[in-house]
């Protein structure tokens, strides 16, 4: 059982982060990274994000993890098909990853291989469905598994979105298709989580919180504008640009989120972007 | 019908660099409603060839352009002229361009690009609502196809893209899937909400399709 499982199970506060694959072969910085993370359960290693090719989530993920570090493998439906999907869960399974993230994917039109083939050959409650079935010891067609994976399916939620009904009849889905924990993206509003959450306690799957450092107004901006999913109220967007340090500013904003859902959720998941020497900060 | 554009000129010119006499053909169906390859996209060719030094030695716009053997008959009424030519340009979608290829020995040019089954939204104005993918699920999603309508062919519900109802590929469309679930509400049906959808089954759209009537047909 992954730590992740353990201190959901136990009600333990839990803390993820997210490391990127490089662009390249050259793991250093990656790895690097990923040693400098403290007090964190478990470490996302991203697919592809934002569509932008990189070296694989699972190659990272199983460097990690040989490592040490505990990860959530993130795996997305946009660039594989489901032959492809279940290898890929099989050889995460091979080298000890137990963490899922499943996920659609950002449509490929967003990243640096605008003219890709998206394939969705799977959604994200199929990926659910399937990766339960590899657990149960067998495959898509029914073929028994000569060794069977052990995995803890997360999924992937935006609390925030409207229609509200329409966001949750697909996580009540995926909670019927095996998703043990959500993670959230990004929160920037109490009101719209405390709904979400409201909503969740009958499902009684644990919540992972979304915290994205805003480093600046301009960034703020730039994420409304270009990152799927994500809307940073204008409210937050005045208080980046009015104060004198953003940098600080963001990461009051994000420790004000982390206090909201230390009430509300089970974890927080945070999105620093390369500056994770700021995370003890935003947890203080 | 399906939707077609003319190919870039400079793309047909180079394509017809070393042909001097050329033969047209166009297609009174779809190419003619989208204005693609109807008479008077023939005759517009005919023009541009000219200035370009090509002779053309005749053209036909044939009734349907898919359907082969009409077109091998229209091509006969036309057999001289087809015979003179170095290459035939056809203004059809790529189905129509492999009739005329099918039919004749010499090298056939297409001069459009085929782009997907449309709907007419109003004169001009072309929307592709059904990707012809051979297992339908309209009955259950209140006659919005999530299979084409949304940009990932989701059958489960929207993806964390949606923001405000609308799609992340592009603002200005609304969620497939938001469509879907407001009509099925205003109808008081589940419909596709009922049920988690299975993977789809591909093999209904396996590649180069198939199908023949039997029994002439049910």
């Amino acid at each position: 059982m992954s730590q992740l499982a353990q201190q959901l199970a136990s009600g333990r506060f839990v803390v993820t982060a997210e490391i990127a694959p490089p662009k390249g072969t050259n793991l250093v910085s990656a790895l690097a990274g990923a040693r400098k993370l403290q007090g964190v359960t478990a470490v996302n290693v991203t697919d592809n994000q934002g569509a932008n090719m990189r070296l694989s989530s699972l190659a990272l993920a199983a460097q990690l993890q040989q490592s040490g570090t505990e990860t959530i493998l993130q795996l997305t439906c946009r660039d594989r098909n489901r032959m492809a999907l279940q290898s890929d869960l099989l050889g995460a399974a091979a080298f000890g990853i137990e963490n899922l993230l499943l996920l659609s994917g950002d449509h490929s039109k967003f990243g640096d291989h605008p003219d890709a083939r998206p394939v969705f050959d799977l959604d994200s409650v199929q990926m659910l469905d399937m990766a339960n079935g590899l657990m149960a010891g067998f495959d898509m067609a029914g073929k028994r598994l000569d060794g069977v994976p052990r995995f803890f399916p997360g999924a992937a939620v935006n609390p925030a979105a409207e229609p509200f009904e329409l966001m949750f009849q697909k996580v009540t889905k995926k909670v019927a298709s095996g998703a043990r924990f959500f993670q959230t993206q990004s929160v920037f509003e109490r009101g719209s989580l405390e709904r979400f959450m409201a909503a969740m306690a009958p499902l009684r799957a644990p919540v992972i919180a979304g915290v994205l450092l805003i480093r600046s107004a301009k960034m703020a901006r730039f994420l409304n504008a270009n990152i799927p999913g994500v809307k940073v109220p204008q409210p937050l967007i005045e208080r980046l640009e009015c104060a004198g340090d953003p940098m600080a500013e963001g990461l009051a904003i994000a420790r004000e989120t982390v206090g909201w859902a230390r009430e509300l959720c089970q974890g927080v998941h945070l999105m620093t972007l390369g500056h994770e020497d700021h995370i003890p900060e935003i947890l203080a | 019908m399906i939707i077609s554009e003319l190919k870039p000129l400079e793309e047909l010119q180079q394509a017809l660099s070393s042909c001097d006499k050329l033969f047209l053909v166009g297609c009174a169906a779809c190419a003619t409603a989208c204005k693609a390859g109807g008479e008077e996209e023939v005759f517009k060719l005919q023009e541009w060839l000219a200035t370009q030094d090509k002779e053309v030695t005749g053209s036909v716009v044939i009734d349907e352009a898919c359907h082969i053997m009409r077109a091998a008959r229209d091509l006969r009424h036309h057999r001289n002229a087809v015979q003179d030519a170095d290459a035939l340009v056809v203004l059809a979608c790529g189905s129509g361009i492999q009739s005329i290829s099918s039919n004749v020995e010499k090298r056939v040019v297409g001069g459009l690009n085929s782009m997907f089954l449309g709907n007419v939204r109003r004169f001009g104005y072309y929307e592709e609502m059904c990707s012809l993918c051979g297992e339908c699920i309209l009955n259950e999603t209140a006659g919005i196809c999530p299979v084409t309508t949304c940009p990932k062919g989701l059958l489960n519900g929207p993806c964390g893209g949606m923001t405000d109802g609308c799609c992340e590929v592009d603002a200005e469309i609304e969620c497939a899937w938001r469509l879907i679930y407001e009509r099925l509400q205003a109808q008081r049906r589940q419909g596709v909400f009922a049920r988690r959808v299975p993977p789809k089954n591909w093999s209904r759209r396996r590649q180069p399709g198939r199908y023949r009537l039997t029994n002439g047909g049910r």
